[in-house]
């Protein structure tokens, strides 16, 4: 029987490594996906079958199921319901739940368990601690993704973020080394737990809304670990595996996250906000053109590229980008999608929205692949993004995003940058390529502007 | 308790293990499925499922408080497992169907 049970964990755990694996590869990403689904399928399984062994209790049972069920309706519900677009959200929202969930499960084990040893109190606090911090700091990080959050008094909160910081751990330090024996550990848990909760949010406000999809990791992987000390405390394998697994893949994408913005994960966490660049938009004379002098512009030109930002998903103008670069091959000129790593707000995000709208995946080139050779385009027109494009990151020191790899697209001919207004990106830092000579700006909706277009270049 | 199966030094190569593990598989991964793939480990970070799994079925049946915490925990991370899985699901989808 033990073996049966063994063989089964075994079975789901090779299915999560077997799984993450194969999601690295494009050609089989899906098998992954469904494989990993598997193996949490097996694990839930063979836990109930194990937990109820001889004696089977009904009501239990009811309340487990009717749970499952309705955690499966909701999800499910919620993947096929979510604009493409809102992905990364949804991502973090996710995450904020499965940290909920941490936190409820530890409070639950200390209600329930009789024998307390000090180890697995431990283990159940610093789960709960990490999952509270996941959960509060997840849901920040959806309402920073959906709308930019400006906070004033960055100080104070950086202040009251350290100081709760050390309050929980001097309170860990304090409980397992004195033991007060008259504080109950339910009581003890419950506030760290309260604790963490305030913890995620003050952790959370001050960084920046450009890092989001570095957090959304992060705090992906605090989950992960989180999920490991359970399994601890649980004395379960699976659940120690599965949260090291993913801990292991966060921290990873986060450092590749970071790497592909030049920074580190130091000065992300730590939220530090530069002032914005030296040259200030007063002094930058912008030429400014309409959609169908652009379209007669694309009309003559034979290579063109087009940058996609976070400006495309929001506007959704994914649709009306496919049907232009359509028309344009129809008559004859080559088009090239051009991506920045970090472009969006994760790292695929522009991917994802480009498939959405069926545009072929061997016209999409990462910037590396093409930034030798900026010089070939006679066009590139720039969709809702800012600063990867911005020549700041290349000869401004005192720029916010000095250092970061841009997309050259300066370096084209003609660069024509459709924006919604003279704002700065998302880093806040100034674009000195607006005020460039072979720059214009094309004011206004995404989506309206290259259906404009389209109209003019179906006329031509 | 229910007992289970591992020692403390065993809980200690299966943490190293994994660990390394993890690094291993998600090296080299193209950038295109980085969303992809955090949120697919997003979905299986919802293990923790398992240990609310345990106190719903190994409590008392009369203890509600319990049961009710433990299935709130359960419906919670339920949302996480499959709506991480679906939505990996469907962006996977978009770009499988481009490819040819």
């Amino acid at each position: 029987m033990e073996l049966l049970i063994n063989s089964a964990f075994l079975v789901s755990a090779i299915g999560f490594i077997l799984g993450l694996k194969l999601m690295g590869k494009p050609s089989q990403a899906k098998l992954g996906n469904s494989i990993a689904a598997l193996g949490m399928i097996i694990a839930i399984a063979t836990t109930a079958f194990m937990v109820i062994g001889g004696a089977p209790k009904i009501t239990n049972i009811i309340f487990l199921f009717s749970a499952l069920t309705a955690g499966t309706l909701i999800g499910r519900y919620m993947a096929f319901n979510a604009e493409m677009t809102g992905m990364p959200q949804l991502v973090s929202l996710f995450n904020a739940f499965g940290g909920a969930s941490a936190v409820l499960i530890s409070i639950n084990e200390a209600v329930i368990q009789t024998e307390q040893t000090p180890l697995i109190n431990f283990l159940l606090v610093v789960g709960a601690v990490l999952g509270g911090m996941s959960f509060t700091g997840s849901i920040i990080a959806y309402f920073k993704l959906e709308k930019n959050v400006n906070i004033s008094n960055l100080k104070l909160i950086k202040f009251l973020s350290l100081f709760i910081f050390v309050i929980i751990i001097v309170s860990l330090l304090m409980y397992f080394s004195v033991r007060f024996n008259g504080l109950s550990f339910l009581i003890f848990i419950c506030a760290m737990s309260m604790l963490s909760l305030i913890y995620g949010v003050v952790f959370t406000i001050p960084i920046g809304g450009a890092d989001m999809p570095v957090l959304v990791s992060f705090l992906n992987a605090i989950t992960g670990v989180a999920t490991a000390f359970s399994g601890l405390a649980f004395n379960s394998p699976i659940m120690l595996i599965g949260g090291i697994l993913v801990g292991a893949t966060g921290v990873f994408l986060t450092f590749q996250m970071c790497s592909a913005m030049n920074r580190s994960l130091r000065v992300v966490l730590a939220g530090k906000i530069k002032s914005a660049g030296s040259s200030s938009s007063s002094e930058m004379e912008i030429q400014t053109i309409t959609p169908v002098e652009t379209a007669s512009l694309l009309a003559f030109s034979n290579k063109i590229a087009i940058i996609p930002g976070y400006g495309m998903a929001v506007a959704q103008a994914q649709q009306a980008c496919f049907e232009l670069q359509k028309n344009l091959m129809a008559k004859g000129a080559s088009v090239t999608y051009i991506i920045h790593p970090v472009a969006g707000r994760m790292p695929g995000h522009m991917n994802v929205l480009l498939a959405e709208a069926k545009v072929e995946y061997h016209m999409i080139k990462d910037m590396d692949e093409v930034n030798d050779t900026m010089e070939q385009f006679d066009i590139c027109i720039v969709i809702g993004a800012n600063d990867v494009v911005n020549p700041a990151a290349e000869d401004d020191p005192e720029s916010v995003i000095y250092g970061m790899p841009i997309i050259k697209a300066y370096l084209s001919n003609q660069v024509i940058v459709m924006k919604r207004g003279m704002a700065a990106g998302y880093s806040g830092a100034e674009n000195p390529l607006l005020g460039r000579q072979n720059c214009k700006l094309l004011f206004g909706d995404a989506k309206e502007s290259l259906s404009r277009i389209l109209d003019e270049i179906k006329r031509i | 308790m229910t007992h289970y199966f591992i020692t403390d030094i065993d809980g200690v190569y299966v943490l190293i293990f994994s660990l390394l593990i993890g690094i291993e598989v998600i090296k080299n991964v193209p950038a295109i499925l980085h969303t992809p793939l955090m949120s697919g480990a997003n979905a299986i970070s919802g293990i923790i499922l398992i240990g609310a799994v345990i106190q719903v079925l190994s409590v008392p049946e009369t203890a509600y408080f319990e049961l009710t915490l433990a299935s709130f925990a359960i419906v919670l991370a339920t949302i996480n497992i499959s709506g991480g899985f679906f939505v990996t699901y469907r962006m996977l989808s978009m770009f499988t169907t481009t490819k040819k």
